[in-house]
């Protein structure tokens, strides 16, 4: 019977927190929604949604109940299961990113330790890697199965995209692990808060390149070539309706929290509030500190996302791969270079 | 060659230098454009809460007027409907009855008066032709509506509340123009 005595309290533990934390990435992904579509009109002059309930608080429900409530249509000629697989796809590869970040530190309740982590895996990073990676099998699935040439062309966009950025992104980041000597992402926020300096200040260039790659990650402007109107009409979405076409784009802006959540966690110290004591307050206000310092870092980092996609125009889909291929992955190699120089001096 | 303003300029087309190529400092220079209309006022007019200032010269929708006691003004001379450069308006005469003289104010009065607001284009013509002050151009202008038939405003339409009994309706609907 050694088989079945683990610890269920762990398993119901982590099932809550599990709950928990895609509901509340969920609910941010919403108003996230909401957000962008407000940014984009201040950064405008203009007041944005404010029909919908006080200041328009009701918007994203309203968007929500009009995809649900549209005509679901698969087309005819399209791969019928792909079709479906490609939108759960891209969602559930963009919420497992959620499950290495550390959201905060330990929680004391019910005599339990509780970590505000799902999984405490000592290889996060390459989890994270090969998780993001799954994300371009939606939209490829996606654009394939819809047999429609935009969309197969905009897929292989998307995917040519993301290999090219994940080179220069991996790379950032063996810069990254060399300095921090961990790849478990609750060690290098753990080591951030515990008085060194935030990573960002190690590796400024290193966080620019990863900056860089995450946004081409997301398919956000000025990287969001994939769903280029001018050129596809309407990119691998193009026969998605209803929700599916929801998940899509919902998936996108989850992918763009997550990302913010990564680079908090790994250059900004994750829940690591600055210029405060966590000990003089009680271990689980601590905690709670802790989380809110961490969203707070999310919706700046989101904020970014969007203060960029609103400045900049669209890339040039050679000017993209030139600035992949020719600028980003050298760079990325010279501050590998740079970092292992500099760790060889200071031995 | 000689330009025709001073406002041309020679086109550059040097290489861009490892700072301009980089494209950072001018990303970052746009970005703050963009960040500084953050703080900018907002021109929107929230609509049906708020409405724009007409003009006082603005030429809205017709109103046929009434005197002080309360009596239609329009004798039907038909200047208005000749003056008209869209022919959009149209009526028919009749003559005042015995007893009817606290409701027109001359002998002959319009029986039927209809203006198609699809054709009218709002010159404000009808109101300068009209000797008897009896139609003018307030400060609304047509609503929407779901078919063309509905667009043709008759007299119930155009005419103004009567004075002595609906003052407030009378007041809202002659402006401060007129």
């Amino acid at each position: 019977m050694t088989l079945l005595s683990f610890d269920w309290a762990l398993v119901i533990e982590k099932l809550i927190l599990i709950v928990i934390i895609v509901l509340t990435t969920l609910l941010i992904t919403l108003y996230t929604t909401f957000g962008e579509r407000k940014v984009a009109a201040i950064l405008q002059d203009r007041p944005g949604p404010n029909r919908a309930g006080p200041f328009g608080l009701l918007q994203p429900l309203a968007d929500g109940l009009k995809l649900i409530m549209k005509e679901e249509i698969i087309p005819t000629s399209a791969s019928k299961w792909l079709f479906i697989l490609g939108p759960g796809l891209a969602m559930t590869a963009s919420l497992m990113t959620s499950a290495v970040i550390p959201w905060g530190t330990d929680v004391h309740l019910f005599g339990r330790t509780i970590a505000l982590q799902i999984a405490d895996v000592n290889i996060g990073i390459l989890y994270i890697f090969a998780v993001v990676s799954m994300g371009v099998y939606g939209i490829m699935i996606g654009g394939w199965a819809s047999n429609n040439k935009f969309s197969l062309m905009s897929a292989l966009r998307a995917a040519s995209q993301a290999i090219s950025y994940e080179i220069a992104m991996g790379l950032a980041l063996i810069a990254l692990l060399m300095t921090t000597g961990s790849l478990s992402l609750k060690t290098i926020v753990a080591d951030q808060a515990a008085g060194h300096w935030w990573n960002v200040v190690y590796q400024p260039l290193g966080f620019i390149i990863f900056f860089i790659c995450a946004m081409a990650e997301c398919n956000r402007t000025p990287f969001d070539l994939p769903e280029a109107e001018n050129e596809l009409n309407f990119g691998y979405h193009q026969e998605y309706s209803s929700m599916k076409l929801g998940f899509y784009l919902f998936a996108e802006y989850v992918n763009m929290i997550m990302s913010s959540a990564i680079m908090a966690s790994m250059y900004f110290g994750g829940y690591d509030l600055p210029f405060f004591d966590e000990t003089t307050v009680a271990p689980n206000i601590a905690a709670m500190i802790g989380v809110g310092t961490l969203l707070i870092k999310i919706v700046l980092f989101v904020f970014l996302f969007m203060w960029i996609r609103w400045t900049i125009p669209r890339f040039r889909y050679d000017q993209l791969m030139n600035l992949g291929w020719k600028t980003m992955i050298p760079l990325a190699l010279f501050n590998m270079l740079l970092t292992g120089a500099l760790i060889l001096a200071k031995l | 060659m000689q330009t025709l303003t001073n406002k041309a300029l020679a086109v550059q087309r040097q290489p861009m230098t490892f700072w301009e190529r980089l494209y950072l400092i001018n990303i970052i220079k746009g970005m703050m454009i963009t960040f500084s209309h953050m703080f900018k006022k907002q021109p929107t007019i929230r609509y049906p809460e708020q409405k724009r200032e007409f003009s006082p010269v603005f030429r809205g929708l017709h109103v046929l007027n009434r005197d002080e006691e309360g009596r239609e003004r329009c004798t039907a001379c038909g200047l208005c409907a000749v003056a008209c450069p869209a022919e959009a308006i149209t009526m028919e005469a009749a003559e005042r009855m015995e007893g009817e003289e606290n409701i027109y104010r001359e002998e002959k009065y319009a029986a039927k008066y209809e203006i198609n607001m699809l054709r009218c284009i709002f010159c404000g013509l009808c109101e300068e032709a009209c000797p008897k002050d009896a139609i003018y151009l307030s400060e609304t202008f047509a609503p929407a509506n779901y078919t063309r038939k509905g667009f043709i405003y008759d007299k119930n339409d155009l005419l103004i509340p009567n004075p002595l009994t609906n003052a407030a309706d009378y007041a809202k609907a002659k402006g401060v123009q007129a």
